[in-house]
C-alpha cells in the first residue's frame, strides 16, 4: 500500500501561526527550570515575540490563501483577520500581566505558555474548515482559558471561578458534539464546505434533522460567546479570574468563538438559513436585554464588565442575523473594536483594584479624575467607546451593525438594539460621574508604581479606539474584503 | 444472531450507564461504568470495529478506570450524601425524558424509513491497517493537534495541583 502523508509545504505554511506558538509554548515550559525566578520577565518577552512572529506568519500564509490538508483547514482574509486578532489581543494581555503577576508573586512560565496555547487553539478555530479541527482548537482554547480563571490558587474566587467555568464549558462542548454527531449521522461529512453542497443539493437531508444540530451548535457556541440564556457562568468567572485573564476570556476566545460561529452558520448551516433565524434572532434580542438590565444593578467594576460583555455578544448576534456579507464585516469590525476597549477598561480596573485586587467596588473609582488624571482619561475613552460615542471604535461598530440589519430589513431587531444602547449609556455613565464628580476614596489615593508594560497596554488600545473612530475605513475595508465566507 | 447480540450488550449498556448514575458510592458507579465500556466494546466489534473495540477495552475500560478507581481510593471518597433535588428537576426530569426519547426515535422512524438493519460483518475496515493509514494521511491534522490539546490538560494538571514552593 503507497503510504502518503499528508503534508506538503503549502499545507505547514497554511499552518504557521499554530506552529510557532505551539513551539514557544512548549519551548516557555522547557526553559522554566533554566531561567526560573533569575528572569520572570523573560517569559512575558518570549511570548510577545511569539505573537508577534505568529502575526508575521498569519499575514505571510494569506499570500497564498486557499485550503490545507485536504480542506481540514482554510487560509482566506476571514481567518486571517482573526488570527491577527487574537493574536494582537494576546499581546495586548501580556503586557498588563508583568505588573500583575509580580503583584500576585505568581509563577510566569506556565502562565504565558497557557496563554499561548489558548491562543494557538484560537487560530485554529479561525481558519478551521472541518468540524473536528473547529472542536478540537475550542477545546484547546477552552481547556487552557478554564486553568488561566483558577491560575491564583490562593485566591478562593479564582478556584470558584475555574470550577464553575471548568463544568459549565465541558457542559456546552458536549453539546456541540452531539449537534456534530447529529451532522455526521444525517449528512456524512464534517467538511463545513461538503456540509453546505449536501444541504443545497437535490437530495438534500430531512431540515428537522439538520436544525436540530444547528441548535445543538447554537447552545454550545452560545455558552462560549456567553449569550443569553447560556450566559449564567459570565459575571461570576469574570469576577473571579485574574483580571489580565478576565480582560482576554472577554476578547480572545469570544472573538475565536464568533469567528467559529460565523463560519458554521453562514457557510455550512447557510442554506437553511430561514431555520435557524429565529433562534439566533431571539439569542440576540435576550442577550442584550438581560446584559444591560442586569449591568445597572452591579455594585462590582468587572461584574458589570460581565454583563456588559453578554449585551455586546448579543450586538454581535445582531450582525449574525442579518445573514449578509455587510452583516459578517460589521461583525468582524464590532469584535476588534470592542476587544480593544473592553481590553483597556479591564486594564485600568486591574490598576485601581491594587495589591491583592482588593479595590472592585464602582465607589472605589470615586475621585480617579483628581488624583490620577491619565488612568481617568484612559478609563474615559474606553467607556465612551463602550457606550458608542462618535469618534470612538464603539460607535462605527454599532453603526455598522445596526446598518447591516436595517439592509437585512430587521427593523424591530434594529430598534430594540438601539433602546438596550440607551439604557448601556445609564451604566457606563455613572461610573464616569463617579470618577469626576465624587470626592477620592482610599483607592484612587494608592499609586502603584506604572510599569513601561502597563503604560503600552493602556495606551495601545486607547490608540486603537481612537484610531477605528477616526478612521474606520482601513479597518472596514479589510473586514468587508474578507467577509465572503468560502463556500 | 445479530439481533440477539445487538439486543443483550445494547440494554446492558444502558442499564450500567442508568446504574452509575443512581449509585450513590463512587466505587460502585466506577464498577457500572466498566460494564457500559465493556458492552460498548461489543458493539464495536459487532460493527467490524475491531481495532477501536481493542482500543475501547485496553484504555478505558482498563486504563482509565484503574485511574478512576485510584483516586476514589486516594480520596477515600465516602457515599454521596443525599440533596433534596429541586421541585421542578423531580416534576419534569423523566417526562421530558421520554418526550425527547420518543420524539428522537419518531424523527428517526419517520426521516430515514428506507434505513434497514446493520449486518455485522457487512462493513470491513476497522482494523489497525486501516485506522493507522486514515490517522496518518487524512485525519493528521487532528491527529497531530490532539497532542496540543493533551499537552495543556498535563500543564493544566501541574500547575492546578502542585504544591507551593515558597
Amino acid at each position: 500500500m503507497p503510504v502518503n502523508f499528508g503534508a506538503t509545504a503549502t499545507d505547514l505554511i497554511r499552518f504557521l501561526p499554530e506552529i510557532i506558538l505551539t513551539v514557544m509554548g512548549t519551548a516557555l515550559m522547557v526553559l522554566d527550570p533554566v531561567l526560573h525566578k533569575r528572569a520572570s520577565h523573560a517569559f512575558g518577552h518570549l511570548s510577545i515575540f511569539a505573537l508577534l512572529a505568529g502575526i508575521g506568519g498569519a499575514v505571510y500564509a494569506q499570500s497564498n490563501p486557499g485550503t490545507a490538508f485536504g480542506g481540514m483547514l482554510v487560509v482566506d482574509g476571514f481567518a486571517t483577520y482573526f488570527r491577527v486578532l487574537v493574536m494582537v489581543v494576546g499581546i495586548l494581555t501580556i503586557l498588563p500581566s508583568y505588573g500583575f503577576l509580580a503583584r500576585q508573586q505568581a509563577e510566569t512560565s506556565e502562565y504565558h505558555a497557557l496563554l499561548l496555547f489558548s491562543i494557538a487553539g484560537q487560530c485554529m478555530m479561525a481558519a478551521a474548515n472541518d468540524l473536528i479541527i473547529v472542536f478540537i482548537g475550542l477545546e484547546i482554547s477552552s481547556i487552557s482559558s478554564y486553568v488561566l480563571a483558577g491560575y491564583l490558587r490562593d485566591d478562593k474566587r479564582s478556584n470558584e471561578a475555574a470550577l464553575k467555568y471548568f463544568l459549565l464549558g465541558s457542559f456546552a462542548t458536549a453539546f456541540f458534539l452531539y449537534g456534530v454527531a447529529i451532522t455526521y449521522g444525517t449528512v456524512g461529512t464534517v467538511n463545513l464546505t461538503a456540509i453546505r453542497a449536501a444541504l443545497s443539493g437535490a437530495d438534500a437531508p430531512p431540515v428537522v434533522f439538520i436544525t436540530l444540530a444547528a441548535a445543538l451548535m447554537f447552545v454550545g457556541l452560545g455558552f462560549k460567546v456567553s449569550a443569553a440564556p447560556f450566559q449564567v457562568w459570565a459575571p461570576d468567572v469574570y469576577q473571579g479570574a485574574p483580571t489580565p485573564v478576565a480582560a482576554f476570556l472577554s476578547a480572545g476566545p469570544k472573538a475565536a468563538a464568533f469567528a467559529v460561529f460565523l463560519r458554521i452558520f453562514l457557510t455550512a448551516f447557510g442554506p437553511i438559513g430561514a431555520d435557524w433565524l429565529p433562534l439566533v434572532w431571539m439569542a440576540a434580542l435576550l442577550s442584550m436585554t438581560v446584559g444591560n438590565f442586569a449591568a445597572l444593578m452591579q455594585t462590582n467594576v468587572k461584574r458589570m464588565l460581565a454583563y456588559s460583555s453578554i449585551a455586546h455578544a448579543g450586538y454581535v448576534l445582531v450582525a449574525l442575523t442579518a445573514q449578509s456579507d455587510t452583516g459578517t464585516a460589521a461583525a468582524m469590525f464590532y469584535l476588534a473594536a470592542y476587544a480593544f476597549m473592553n481590553i483597556g477598561a479591564f486594564a485600568v480596573v486591574s490598576h485601581v483594584s491594587g495589591r491583592g485586587e482588593r479595590y472592585q467596588n464602582i465607589d472605589d473609582l470615586a475621585g480617579l479624575g483628581r488624583k490620577q488624571p491619565m488612568m481617568a482619561a484612559m478609563l474615559t475613552i474606553f467607556l465612551l467607546s463602550l457606550i458608542g460615542v462618535p469618534l470612538t471604535g464603539g460607535f462605527f461598530g454599532k453603526f455598522y451593525i445596526f446598518k447591516a440589519a436595517l439592509e437585512s430589513h430587521l427593523v424591530w431587531l434594529a430598534v430594540l438594539g438601539l433602546l438596550n444602547s440607551a439604557v448601556a449609556a445609564y451604566y457606563y455613565l455613572r461610573i464616569l460621574v463617579m470618577v469626576y464628580m465624587h470626592e477620592p476614596g482610599e483607592a484612587a489615593g494608592q499609586t502603584e508604581p506604572l510599569t513601561p508594560g502597563f503604560r503600552l497596554a493602556l495606551i495601545l488600545p486607547a490608540l486603537g479606539t481612537l484610531f477605528l473612530g477616526i478612521f474606520p475605513t482601513w479597518v472596514l475595508d479589510c473586514a468587508g474584503k474578507s467577509a465572503t465566507l468560502v463556500k | 444472531m445479530d439481533v440477539i447480540l445487538f439486543l443483550v450488550f445494547a440494554i446492558i449498556a444502558v442499564v450500567c450507564a442508568i446504574n452509575v448514575v443512581v449509585q450513590t458510592h463512587p466505587i460502585s458507579s466506577a464498577v457500572s461504568l466498566v460494564g457500559v465500556m465493556a458492552s460498548l466494546a461489543v458493539l464495536y466489534l459487532l460493527l467490524g470495529a475491531e481495532f477501536l473495540a481493542a482500543a475501547q477495552v485496553i484504555v478505558y475500560a482498563g486504563a482509565i478506570m484503574v485511574l478512576f478507581v485510584f483516586v476514589i481510593m486516594l480520596l477515600n471518597a465516602g457515599a454521596e450524601a443525599k440533596k433534596g433535588r429541586s421541585f421542578t428537576a423531580q416534576l419534569l426530569g423523566l417526562p421530558l425524558l421520554v418526550a425527547f426519547l420518543g420524539l428522537m426515535a419518531y424523527f428517526v422512524q419517520r426521516l430515514f424509513p428506507q434505513s434497514t438493519m446493520v449486518h455485522f460483518g457487512g462493513f470491513r475496515g476497522g482494523g489497525a491497517a486501516e485506522i493507522g493509514h486514515a490517522l496518518f494521511t487524512t485525519f493528521l491534522l487532528p491527529f497531530e493537534v490532539t497532542s496540543i490539546l493533551i499537552l495543556v490538560a498535563i500543564l493544566g494538571a501541574i500547575v492546578l495541583a502542585r504544591k507551593e514552593m515558597d
